[in-house]
């Protein structure tokens, strides 16, 4: 036994075949994607000046000759989240609630999970271009869009979170005779609740980052100063939007650690 | 103190009446809030359109079946471009990240005053800023096409693979890191065989976790030009081709369903 | 032979957790370090091999000053101790046979480790060492598939495939049910006696520590309290240690054969039958 013993590390995937077809698919799949991206290097190589004066414009910002759209456009952001978040997050709890297995009858189950699923596959902002086309401009069509994100985002996560809590807490309070309502509020909501206050912050942060976007398909929000910034090559003013955008997140996710700490 | 003794009777609340002040005013000032934003939506919506919606939609809805579908021939380069974009961008995000996420990293980090804040302030700032705002910079300066899709998507998720990675470096088991300094292994030495294995599969799902989004983020790419089917679209509902709109959701429903359940499978088998 | 100086750790917190530490340990002693959870066991030995930095004094392994040496010269020392973990401490996620070479990663390179393209020399005696302990069949398995006692088992052969002169042992049996406790830790002297291996044991088990070693030294609040043979720990000496309590049911099973057959030997008296 004690004769000269080889050894190498155990490959990843054991199945030779499927290693094997796995690694020439994904080298076949670089080779074709990089192939196909048509790269036009003149074009590349003449907006590298454009990319220096633009990151030059950061040092340092131009907060004042645009300042009044900014801060319009800032604080409208602001609103549309915040309107937003608070509907998405009401709407999605009697949803959330629909979709968790152990909690609904299986036809709410299906219904709500099918609300949610919709919900999250398109972006917000492809729910705000037709939202813009029924509402008109402006920062309503932005709010639905959001709305309608945030539904999906937070009901399914809070689905999730009510099917993993500890069964056996929620049995206990059940088996005091609660009502349906008493033992959501003793035995679901302490085991949800902070997390889903963390989430929401989150859910607040995520708004607000998108509202910032809506803007370009004419749904309101800081968005649309960014962008007539960028099509008069007034990188300045973009680089003062941006840094507030930046700015504003870090506060919110501060703030969000800070409040999670609080509640727990 | 919840419990209060009065003469003989023990009154029990929830909350002392300080705390429960707090929380009431807390509530006050968040309703104020909400309230005062609803005006503001209020002023700056024209309700008239709002209440003309639901019968607009219908009529969308109309307009948009039965799907147009000899425009899919169209729609094979976008989808593909889409893909592509959704898959090198993570890619570029991932080799970024990783060695970002041990910069930012506290148990890691090579010095948590000077390199750690630049570590987290390119994980804020590459994450405060959307991709669709990525590809909006990126266009401008690179031109339209693929290219600046795959650098906008890459861009935005260098920060968020390199947040929950440095998360999970963090969370590592510091005994294990320990086992392997003691046989007296250099500093490279101790991140492969004693932190790597331990984030692997954290980072491995993080990467699949961030390209099943990135699928549904390049799909929108193109509303700025930066390649992808989001350029169909927009073209689309500009010239009210109701009918192609359908079959362009359908297939990005397809793609980001089919996304998704490629994740699920990959991050279930590597857990 | 390891000899501390005045050996004196102070933690940022302001915790004297070694208090003027002087010891020795002779080439081929199997020493077992006691003491109640807080008195600076581990932290003793992991100034041995500075995983944690003494605040001052001196720690010398033969003639090689480990305390004043820099970082290349440290790692060169640390080959030289091989270190056993509470807990194993193995890299869980990382195979057995992986576990085991990790520990020559002190003499190899870099890029011969990440490809894991160890000396042949080094893989022989990594089967050698898991033949000994009875796990060469286990080579490929991940580590964290493992029982107790075998991750314990693969945690022996990756501080002696290190070749030490000494073996840092921070409580090998704390996780480990009782009949495991006792293998592994007979596993543990019959290795240092092969090798003439000397050794120090961080263990809270008073009896097994009676058992195997061949020393016993009393730590209490940083300081030593106790040093001496296994047959002088008597009831006052663990008083001194570890406070009021009543000790004669440990301290009854000393004469105790080691030959005692393994599967039947009980821990206390009162748990016989």
């Amino acid at each position: 036994m004690s004769a000269s013993r080889s050894w190498k590390r155990p490959p990843i995937i054991e199945r030779p075949l499927l290693r094997w077809g796995l690694t020439t698919g994904g080298v076949l799949f670089l080779v074709l994607s990089i192939g196909t991206m048509e790269v036009n290097w003149e074009r590349v190589a003449a907006g590298v000046p454009r990319a220096e004066r633009f990151i030059a414009s950061f040092f340092p910002p131009d907060f004042t000759s645009k300042s009044t759209d900014i801060w319009a456009g800032i604080i409208e952001s602001l609103w549309m989240t915040v309107v937003s978040t608070v509907i998405g997050i009401l709407l999605s709890i009697p949803v959330g609630l629909g979709a968790t297995r152990n909690l609904s009858p299986r036809y709410v189950y299906l219904i709500s999970r099918g609300i949610l699923a919709v919900s999250r596959t398109f972006p917000e902002i492809i729910v705000a271009l037709f939202a813009v086309k029924l509402f008109g401009f402006g920062p309503f069509a932005g709010i639905i869009a959001l709305s309608i994100g945030s539904i999906g985002f937070y009901g399914k996560l809070l689905a999730e979170d009510i099917e993993d809590m500890d069964p056996v807490q929620a049995e206990a309070v059940k088996a005091t005779g609660a009502s349906w309502f008493q033992w959501l509020n003793y035995s679901v909501q302490p085991q949800v609740m902070p997390r889903m206050i963390g989430l929401a912050m989150y859910r607040f942060d995520i708004n607000f980052r998108e509202s910032a976007v809506l803007g370009i398909v004419g749904a309101g929000g800081i968005g649309a100063t960014l962008i007539t910034s960028f099509d008069r090559y007034e990188f300045s003013s973009s680089a003062a939007i941006l840094l507030i955008i930046i700015g504003i997140v870090m506060v919110v996710e501060y703030s969000s650690g800070f409040i999670r700490k609080w509640v727990q | 103190m919840p419990i209060k003794q009065q003469s003989d009777i023990k009154i029990w609340k929830r909350r002392s009446g300080k705390r429960q002040l707090g929380i009431w005013f807390g509530q006050f000032i968040g309703v104020a809030i909400f309230v005062y934003c609803w005006q503001l939506v209020s002023e700056n919506t024209i309700w008239m359109f709002v209440a003309d919606a639901p019968r607009q939609a219908v009529d969308m809805m109309e307009r948009m079946v039965p799907p147009k579908w000899s425009y899919m021939s169209n729609l094979w380069r976008p989808i593909w471009d889409t893909i592509t974009i959704a898959t090198l961008g993570t890619l570029m995000a991932v080799v970024f990240a990783f060695p970002i996420a041990f910069l930012a990293a506290r148990n890691t980090t090579p010095s948590s005053v000077f390199v750690r804040p630049v570590a987290l302030f390119i994980i804020v700032a590459s994450r405060s800023i959307n991709s669709l705002l990525w590809a909006l910079m990126l266009v401008t300066i690179l031109g339209p096409g693929v290219f600046a899709g795959v650098l906008a998507i890459g861009f935005r998720s260098i920060g968020f693979c390199a947040k929950l990675l440095y998360e999970a470096i963090e969370e590592i088991d510091e005994a294990q890191v320990e086992a392997v300094t003691a046989t007296g292994a250099s500093g490279a030495q101790i991140l492969n065989y004693g932190i790597v294995p331990q984030i692997l599969p954290a980072f491995a799902g993080i990467s699949v976790f961030r390209w099943d989004i990135n699928i549904r983020e390049s799909a929108i790419l193109g509303l700025v030009g930066a390649g992808g089917i989001g350029l169909q679209l927009s073209s689309s509902i500009d010239t009210v081709t109701w009918t192609q709109v359908s079959v362009i959701l359908l297939v990005i429903l397809v793609t980001v369903v089919a996304s998704e359940w490629v994740s699920a499978k990959v991050r279930h088998a590597i857990i | 032979m390891l000899r501390l100086q005045k050996l004196t750790k102070k933690y940022k917190t302001g915790d004297l957790a070694l208090k003027s530490i002087d010891l020795e340990v002779p080439d081929g002693q199997v020493m077992a370090l006691i003491g109640p959870s807080g008195a600076g066991k581990s932290t003793l030995i992991r100034c041995v091999n500075r995983l944690v930095e003494p605040t001052s004094g001196s720690v010398h392994l033969n003639e090689t000053e480990v305390s004043s040496l820099g970082q290349n010269q440290l790692r060169k020392a640390r080959r030289r101790m091989g270190m056993i973990f509470q807990e194993y401490a193995l890299v869980e996620r990382l195979s057995v046979m992986e576990n085991v070479l990790s520990g020559r990663l002190g003499y190899v390179s870099f890029w011969r480790s990440y490809f894991r393209k160890f000396p042949q020399k080094d893989i022989d005696e990594a089967f050698r060492l898991l033949e000994r302990v009875g796990l060469d069949h286990m080579a490929d398995k991940r580590a964290d598939e493992l029982s107790g006692g075998q991750r314990q088992r693969v945690g022996i052969c990756r501080a002696l495939i290190q070749d030490p002169e000494l073996l840092l042992i921070d409580e090998p049996t704390a996780s480990l049910d009782p009949k495991t406790s006792r293998q592994i830790m007979r596993l543990i002297c019959e290795l240092c006696k092969e090798r003439k291996l000397s050794a120090i044991i961080n263990i809270h088990d008073v009896l097994l520590a009676q058992m195997f070693a061949e020393r016993i030294v009393g730590l209490q609040l940083g300081e030593v309290v106790y040093d001496g043979p296994p047959s002088n720990l008597k009831a006052e000496v663990l008083t001194t240690i570890y406070g009021e309590e009543d000790w004669e049911a440990t301290i009854d099973k000393v004469d105790d054969d080691d030959d005692t057959e393994l599967d039947t030997v009980p821990l206390s008296s009162d748990k016989v039958e």
